[in-house]
């Protein structure tokens, strides 16, 4: 007789995770598995996990959890190439418990975070590809085939947490494969700083943290970002771009990356930094036309294999936090009913769809979409700002009233005067 | 400071397989339909490489970010994970 559980997820990521630990605590008997080495050892991200979403699948975890620093400043910058035009947002409020987000090391968060599970009765297996869902013969999802010797193991309900690349999701028919468009391709290094070499060059103290979003010459123009934020001792720097983009524009992301190191912009902030570790991985920015089918019978996708990122907001974690609780939650009440069919599990999807997830997903809908069909934004606007910056300050004797109207030139001039108009509005529709 | 790509993946730790998880389904696709071989440009890892009449597959390298699968043209590349535990091993981010 194999082994059968109330629930199996796959994937200890912060989607997998929050799902077996919030039914586990409510005394389901669930089964976590998990493909590395240990939870953590296959999963990337910058680097920022927001308190709020996290708070609500375990209160207070700021107290044990190993967190880097607190962000308690959002800097932006608009970089050309020997110059950029910054804002920032900087808040001690933010420093305070329970303070807003922080930035993490996800080898040892996704650890500590799993072993939580663990505690409240989850049964965590690493090491254990799940190669495919076992359906049965009216299509419901009964269970998960391993890669283990006698590796079927059955459960009520499977939970799909299995990142971003979603192959369960896809074979199962939920979605196609995703196009290039769809996915932002990322690479980073993590590099050790002395702690007291960090809050001198980003001016906090130190449980005080930065983020710097970066875009225009950091990704070359080319749809994406790169990022810069500040662990303990050691820095996450890096930079992505649509895998769209990456191909179109015939770029080696490791020599986009060594760009962006050296950029007279941010080395400084890096000078005479270890690197640490290199990490590639692909983000899920489709957005909400690319959320595949969520629900089946027996089965849930949750997380970075639902695609629920907002790339605008570089959420993503939050999102895979709050599916995955979402789930088990819904899980809760088909317990209770005893079915688990597609009909009772979609309260999943109607709760998504109607929370934060689904209307932020809904607002930015078409922003990534129309920033790839016109790349102006990024290869043409980042450098003009810079110009009319360079243009208003340089004190070169020129009356400011022509200032102003050389300026109000050089964007017409690249643009014409109704692609400005045209431009603003575009822009000012996709993020409203 | 690692500069090359040599260099930035001798920070990582690799648990290789025996066997690879990336398999070229045609190599006359990659040799006769291909001109621009992109996967030997934007693979994160240079896990692909040309060499005159054949692609080289260096999976023990992979950090199986997926890009190579979904950014194939012809959908060439057949895709698994590494058998459990196998394979890149992060310590850190």
């Amino acid at each position: 007789m194999p082994e059968k559980f109330d629930v199996i997820v796959v994937g200890a990521g912060p989607a997998g995770t929050s799902c077996a630990y919030t039914c586990a605590k409510n005394g389901l008997n669930v089964l976590l598995i998990e493909r590395g080495e240990f939870p953590g050892s296959k999963n990337v991200m910058g680097g920022i996990l927001y308190r709020k979403q996290m708070e609500e699948v375990i209160p207070e975890f700021w107290k044990e959890a190993p967190l880097e620093r607190p962000v308690i400043e959002q800097r932006f910058w608009f970089l050309d190439k020997e110059s950029m035009v910054t804002t920032s947002y900087k808040d001690l409020e933010w420093g305070k418990e329970p303070c807003n987000n922080f930035t993490v090391l996800r080898a040892k968060f996704d650890k500590w975070f799993a072993s939580k599970a663990v505690e409240q009765g989850a049964t965590l297996i690493n090491e254990t590809v799940v190669t495919e869902c076992i359906v049965d013969e009216e299509g419901k999802v009964i269970g998960v085939r391993t890669d283990r010797p006698d590796g079927d193991v059955y459960a009520d309900v499977v939970v799909l947490c299995d990142g971003v690349n979603s192959l369960l999701a896809k074979k199962l028919g939920f979605h196609k494969e995703w196009k290039p468009e769809e996915v932002a391709l990322t690479v980073m290094e993590v590099m050790k700083l002395p702690k007291k070499t960090i809050n001198e060059r980003f001016n906090v103290n130190d449980d005080q943290g930065v983020s710097i979003e970066i875009f225009g010459d950091a990704t070359q123009g080319a749809l994406g970002t790169g990022f810069l934020y500040t662990n303990k001792d050691s820095i996450n720097i890096g930079v992505g771009t649509t895998l769209s983009g990456m191909i179109k524009k015939k770029m080696r992301p490791h020599h986009l990356l060594e760009y962006v190191k050296e950029h007279p912009m941010i080395q400084p902030y890096i000078e005479g930094a270890e690197s640490l570790e290199y990490l590639a991985h692909l983000i899920p920015e489709g957005g909400y036309k690319a959320i595949p089918k969520l629900v089946g019978d027996g089965v849930i996708v949750a997380g970075d294999a639902a695609q629920l990122v907002n790339a605008i907001h570089r959420e993503g974690s939050n999102m895979a936090m709050s599916s995955g609780k979402m789930a088990a939650e819904t899980i809760m009440k088909a317990k209770e009913l005893g079915e688990y069919t597609e009909r009772v599990l979609d309260s999943y999807r109607t709760e998504l769809y109607d929370s934060f997830i689904g209307k932020d997903l809904k607002k930015y809908k078409d922003t990534a979409h129309t920033f790839e069909e016109h790349p102006q934004y990024f290869e043409q606007y980042v450098p003009l700002m810079n110009r009319a910056m360079n243009t208003m300050f340089t004190v070169d004797g020129t009356a400011k009233w022509d200032k102003q109207k050389k300026i109000m030139k050089s964007f017409t001039e690249k643009r014409g005067k109704l692609g400005v108009a045209k431009d603003i509005y575009r822009a000012w529709r996709v993020v409203k | 400071m690692a500069k090359t790509i040599e260099e930035k993946q001798y920070l990582v730790r690799f648990n290789c397989d025996t066997k690879s998880h990336l398999e070229v389904k045609d190599h006359d696709v990659c040799a006769t339909k291909c001109p621009d071989k992109d996967c030997t440009i934007f693979c994160p890892a240079d896990v692909y490489k040309w060499e005159g009449d054949r692609m080289f597959v260096g999976y023990e390298g992979c950090h199986e970010c997926g890009s190579c699968r979904i950014g194939c043209p012809f959908d060439n590349i057949k895709w698994e994970y590494p058998k459990g535990g196998h394979g890149i091993v992060f310590r850190l981010a």
